[in-house]
């Protein structure tokens, strides 16, 4: 058995209501943001994917830093360690399954 | 009220399957029977299937394992001796609907069922001894997991007699496994199977990728951990990072033919190479989840057996994490034929042939650990041995593939087959079943017999060689893999070759099953019984403890000073077990059912998901969400054992090797 049953997020309770609250609120100003970008046709069609794409990758950013609570302290080596890998290997598969249908549907011609 | 499920699905006019049926029921009732005759349906329940002590699902999990050998292994001989027979007009005795659902299901049954429990099962005996817990990270979720692995196999063997199983080959291509080319049960067993399967899997994966981050002794530094753990540890990021991809893909797959969506259909704009990317991007990862702990074993046991440290422990860990990586950047190696072009197929060809680079040193670590060493052929030594050789032999033909060009040869050939044969059997189980001599003390308390493990072995092993090493030159004639009859006489005598290879196989699994019984009957022999702990003097920190360990596996928990901890303590005399100190209550996790239940109402709502038996349906899965919400509201979950009863235990123990050491 675990020998230590408070290791797991460590922070009290009090600041983790403040970064949900604060989480939360930003969370909802990115999606309505990107909601309006979409609807106003505010700008070109490549500009708009372009902007919701930047407001996604801060919406993702904002997740891991106020739900998850992910940073850069010292404890955190593991977590940050798991987050990067995670990554990597996301980049790999989407990059490589781009790359491997991109191919083959130029030489099987199926578009 | 039974969904799609009419009498015509039992298949009565199949006699193979209706004797199996007959002969299923026998052993079933027999062995309920014996467990009714020795009153044991108590200490079954209490101290087996609620457990959730690491040690005691290690053992569930390795008999799921072999029950999953027989089956699996029972379909390849049906196989072989349909080939051997089926040439030149003779049709042979398994009609393709027939023969296809077994190959489909040996595959699936191998890798699913005996490589992963087999290997989960290893995990847990070793990993937590290893690194010196008292048990895994999450100790409920490991004993869900293991029914969630069960459940998978059970949904596989009722296809069996109730509808059929997939016939789309182990991984269930479309747009043959669409409902437009398969109508019926038989892939969606198979996908309900493998995702119910899947959840166990992943679950194992977290639970020892946290035990081995969280729960080391003090002083047991990432560079002292046991390779084996090390292992246990590079499978577990794998398994979590490759098994989603898989619930995806059958997901995608489920939503097409149940809800008549279009992901890998021909029409609609669907995507067959999709699914193809997908699967692979689990499937290759996963070779690599079953090969690792395989390495870890001979990383253990050649050591222990040579009487040396192991040669080159940093670059063993080192090349662990390198083919960690590289297993991520090759998946297209499995479809280099099917479309893509030069600078694809070039890239993941290379990336393949990388690969061999970091496996070549693990089998130079090993080949020098030996040099010089005192080596000890004890029939575990012998599966090392052997593996080496036969895993060289399937490597390089593995390499041979991972030429493009060569490939569009050898693709879905004769030559692949053999090739994956000779690196899953030289490999895998090679590897597991030495781990399994060479653990099996630790877990019972007495040694394997050696010479049926010898016999076994032998059998295996040449029985290998004349299954596998026709079908590379089978594969050079052009048969293709999954063919039911041929007439080519050239064919012929090699398949015949092949069917002697697999009598052999069998003659060697029942040495295994020899091997056990033999074991049992003498188990109080005073050469087979291990009172120690340590009947092989070997090196890591299982061995301290007794066999089989307490339930708390370290009355107090061992400090680390080097690698190969528990040897360097007996070198230095230390007494890692600290005996005759004070000792503390133990904090331990509570047996529970709710594993069992989860894995109840899985089993239901699986088998109503596939008869589209809609009731059911909401029966297991009200069943399953109300036992996860009644477990989580449990706040009853943990005891502590009293520090008179650990210092009876750990007394005890000590008198035992007291009177051992006297005679």
């Amino acid at each position: 058995m675990s020998t230590d049953h408070n290791a797991h997020g460590g922070s009290d309770h009090g600041s983790s209501y403040k970064s949900y609250a604060i989480g939360f609120v930003l969370a909802v100003i990115l999606t309505v943001a990107a909601f309006m970008i979409v609807s106003g046709h505010s700008f070109s069609p490549s500009g708009t994917i372009l902007a919701i794409s930047v407001l996604a990758i801060i919406q993702v950013i904002v997740h891991l830093h106020y739900f998850l609570h992910m940073s850069f302290a010292a404890g955190q080596k593991w977590n940050n360690g798991v987050f990067m890998f995670t990554v990597l290997f996301l980049f790999i598969m989407v990059v490589g399954t781009l790359f491997i249908m991109d191919n083959t549907a130029m030489h099987m011609m199926s578009r | 009220m039974l969904g799609r499920f009419s009498l015509a699905d039992l298949p009565l006019d199949v006699p193979i399957l209706v004797g199996t049926f007959v002969g299923v029921v026998i052993v079933g009732i027999a062995v309920l029977g014996l467990i009714t005759y020795y009153g044991k349906w108590g200490y079954l329940w209490k101290e087996w299937l609620i457990s959730v002590d690491h040690k005691r699902l290690a053992v569930m999990y390795i008999v799921l394992a072999l029950v999953a050998l027989f089956r699996g292994f029972a379909d390849a001989i049906m196989m072989r001796t349909q080939l051997a027979l089926a040439y030149a007009g003779n049709p042979g005795y398994l009609p393709p609907h027939h023969y296809d659902q077994v190959f489909s299901a040996h595959g699936t049954i191998m890798i699913f069922f005996l490589a992963m429990a087999f290997m989960t099962g290893l995990f847990n005996l070793v990993v937590p001894l290893q690194i010196g817990a008292r048990d895994v990270a999450f100790p409920f979720l490991n004993n869900l997991s293991f029914w969630m692995t069960a459940v998978g196999f059970i949904l596989v063997n009722v296809s069996l007699f109730i509808g059929e199983f997939s016939q789309c080959g182990w991984l269930a291509y479309p747009p043959l496994s669409e409902t437009q080319f398969s109508p019926g049960v038989g892939v969606d067993y198979y996908i309900i199977a493998l995702q119910i399967a899947g959840v166990g899997t992943l679950l194992t994966g977290v639970n020892f990728f946290v035990t081995i981050i969280k729960m080391r002794a003090p002083g047991m530094t990432m560079m002292k951990m046991p390779v084996f753990t090390w292992t246990a540890f590079c499978a577990s990021i794998l398994i979590m990072l490759a098994f989603p991809v898989l619930t995806v893909a059958l997901a995608l797959l489920g939503l097409d033919r149940y809800l008549g969506m279009h992901f890998f259909t021909n029409d609609g704009g669907g995507n067959q190479m999709l699914y193809l990317s997908l699967i692979w991007t689990w499937g290759h990862p996963e070779v690599y989840i079953l090969i690792l702990p395989a390495f870890g074993v001979f990383s253990e046991v050649v050591p222990t057996f040579s009487r040396k440290p192991l040669f080159g422990y940093s670059t063993m860990v080192y090349a662990t994490c390198a083919i960690l990586v590289l297993s991520l950047v090759v998946w297209l190696h499995h479809f280099f034929t099917m479309g893509a072009g030069a600078n694809v197929n070039a890239f993941f060809g290379i990336a393949t042939m990388i690969i061999s680079i970091p496996t070549g040193v693990k089998l130079f670590n090993w080949l020098f650990t030996m040099y010089k060493g005192r080596v000890e052929f004890h029939a575990t030594m012998y599966w090392a041995v052997g593996f080496m050789i036969t895993f060289t032999i399937g490597g390089m033909t593995g390499v041979m593939m991972a030429i493009p060009a060569a490939d569009f040869v050898l693709h879905n050939s004769l030559f692949l087959i053999a090739h994956f044969h000779n690196v899953i059997i030289g490999g895998v189980y090679f590897g597991y079943v030495c781990g399994m001599n060479f653990w099996f003390p630790k877990a019972f308390g007495f040694k394997l017999n050696e010479a049926w493990g010898k016999r076994a072995f032998w059998l295996w092993c040449v029985g290998f060689y004349f299954a596998f090493m026709p079908l590379y030159v089978l594969g050079f004639q052009g048969m293709t893999r999954r063919l039911n009859h041929y007439d080519n006489p050239d064919w012929h005598p090699w398949l015949l070759v092949a069917e002697v290879g697999a009598v052999m196989i069998l003659l060697g699994i029942v040495c295994q099953l020899m091997q056990l019984y033999v074991s049992v009957r003498d188990r109080n022999l005073p050469e087979n019984i291990d009172v120690t702990g340590d009947p092989w003097n070997a090196r890591s920190l299982e061995w301290s403890t007794s066999s089989p360990p307490p339930v708390y596996n370290f009355a107090i928990v061992p400090h680390v000073h080097e690698l190969d901890a528990y040897f360097h303590d007996k070198e230095n005399g230390i007494d890692t077990r600290r005996a005759g100190s004070s000792y503390a209550p133990i904090h331990m996790p509570k047996n529970t059912s709710a594993g069992l239940w989860c894995g109840l109402f899985s089993l239901i709502l699986g088998f109503a998901l596939v008869w589209y038996i809609w009731w059911a349906v909401v029966i297991g899965l009200v069943g399953l969400v109300a036992t996860v919400i009644l477990r989580s509201a449990d706040k009853d979950i943990d005891y502590y054992i009293p520090a008179e009863e650990v210092a009876r235990i750990e007394n005890e123990h000590s008198r035992k090797l007291m009177a051992q050491a006297a005679e």
